[in-house]
């Protein structure tokens, strides 16, 4: 059975992060490369968000059993760095769904990841932009704590990287 | 030749994350505030997934795989430096080394991000920004604290007069040196000591404590050369256990 890039990346699109099932693989900026090879070989490359994060083996099995599931019984699933993730991949839709989900998405930035940007978020519940960076590391790596002055409430921002 | 100078690279830069990940763990359940005990086991979270990261480019230099490598070297074939390995104390202690640490990591890793070796380099862009959090949460609890109470400022200074020859270990300079220097693949410690001296006292700068005089402290070398304190092998022993129970055990 042979199916076409797009529709690969459709399927991809159901594989959520198992940390949060709002999110998509797509969407997260994980999912790198789709390849199809002329004999059907269908690659797909993914990077991880943070190179400790546990959720990624996780992530890699799921993509594998996607792509079992829906009959394609020759492909390969790779984890490198050749084109490393940062925040900056989480697409507009992952950002709402991120806010949907209560985690203040990451600022996006130019090139740079400056301490401004480290400490800066957004304030999931009130919208304000007066919030004071509590901890750099939250219940999973790629969440920090955060206290909104405003609302006067902790939340957890999805960290920029 | 070359070769071997990146493996020896490789391993010093996994060691000392393996083995500190390894001591920030132990704080895992024993933090002094709840955010404290997260963000330690976070940083050692990210401190073995960095190791896992060199020990994978080690493996396709021809290495073991990286479990074996990290689980079955007796101390001995370690090359981190004995900095990373002392045991983690009190709690000023723990940040004193923190400190002196994640700020020469962020170097090395700014550094190697620009390495002629394309394996080190791809590697070391994506962790140079992982380590900024790292970085940070040092940065602010020295501020804080090293400008806070008497006896929290007492505390870090004595912390920071035990570590400071261990932490000059870590620039104990490899027999490749030259040669790694030469190619442009890393370099050199004296190199990265030189921007690390003027990063850290920037910050201290901004607290009540006072950087010892390195001009009259010797380093405390031989880690990458092999020779350990007695604190690693039973470290080595513990991180091992399920391995030498069940080879194939996961978890
Ligand atoms: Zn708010």
């Amino acid at each position: 059975m042979t199916l076409e890039k797009e529709a690969i990346l459709r399927l991809l699109e159901e594989v959520k992060d198992p940390e949060i099932p709002v999110l998509s693989l797509v969407d997260l900026g994980v999912i790198t490369a789709v390849d199809i090879a002329v004999d059907g070989h269908v690659t797909v490359n993914m990077t991880p968000t943070f190179a400790g994060c546990p959720a990624m083996d996780y992530m890699k099995k799921d993509v594998e059993q996607m792509l079992a599931r829906h009959g394609i019984s020759h492909f390969t699933v790779r984890m490198s760095f050749d084109d490393p993730w940062n925040s900056n991949k989480l697409t507009e839709k992952g950002r709402t769904a991120l806010k949907d989900f209560g985690l203040a998405p990451p600022p996006t930035y130019d090139l740079i990841l400056d301490l401004d940007i480290l400490e800066y978020a957004t304030c999931p519940n009130c919208q304000s932009t007066n919030t004071t960076m509590r901890s750099p590391f939250g219940p999973t790596l790629c969440r920090a704590l955060h206290f909104c002055n405003n609302c006067h409430q902790m939340f957890e921002q999805f960290k920029p990287l | 030749m070359k070769r071997e100078a990146i493996k020896d690279l490789l391993y010093k830069i996994a060691d000392d994350q393996l083995i500190l990940g390894h001591r920030n763990s132990e704080w895992t359940g024993l933090g002094p505030i709840l955010e404290e005990d997260i963000a330690f086991s976070s940083m050692a979270q990210d401190k073995i997934g960095h190791s896992l990261a060199f020990y994978t480019l080690l493996h396709d230099l021809g290495e073991p795989e990286p479990d074996i490598i990290a689980f079955s070297r007796s101390a001995s074939r370690f090359r981190n430096s004995q900095f990373t390995e002392l045991p983690n104390g009190e709690f000023d202690f723990s940040l004193i080394r923190h400190f002196l640490y994640d700020n020469a990591e962020a170097i090395r890793f700014e550094k190697l991000s620009t390495s002629s070796y394309a394996p080190i380099a791809k590697v070391a862009t994506k962790l140079k920004g992982e380590i900024k959090y790292h970085v940070l949460h040092a940065n602010t609890w020295l501020r804080n604290l090293g400008s806070s109470t008497e006896e929290a400022i007492t505390r870090l200074q004595n912390s920071l007069n035990t570590l400071m020859p261990y932490a000059l270990g870590m620039f104990e300079p490899s027999v490749h040196e030259q040669e790694l220097i030469a190619t442009g693949i890393y370099p050199g410690e004296e190199k990265i000591k030189a921007e690390w001296l003027t990063k850290i006292q920037q910050v201290v700068a901004q607290t009540e404590l006072t950087l010892p005089d390195i001009s009259s402290l010797p380093p405390m070398l031989g880690g990458r050369a092999g020779q350990h304190t007695k604190y690693l092998q039973p470290l080595l022993n513990e991180m091992a256990e399920v391995i030498k129970i069940d080879p194939t055990a996961e978890w």
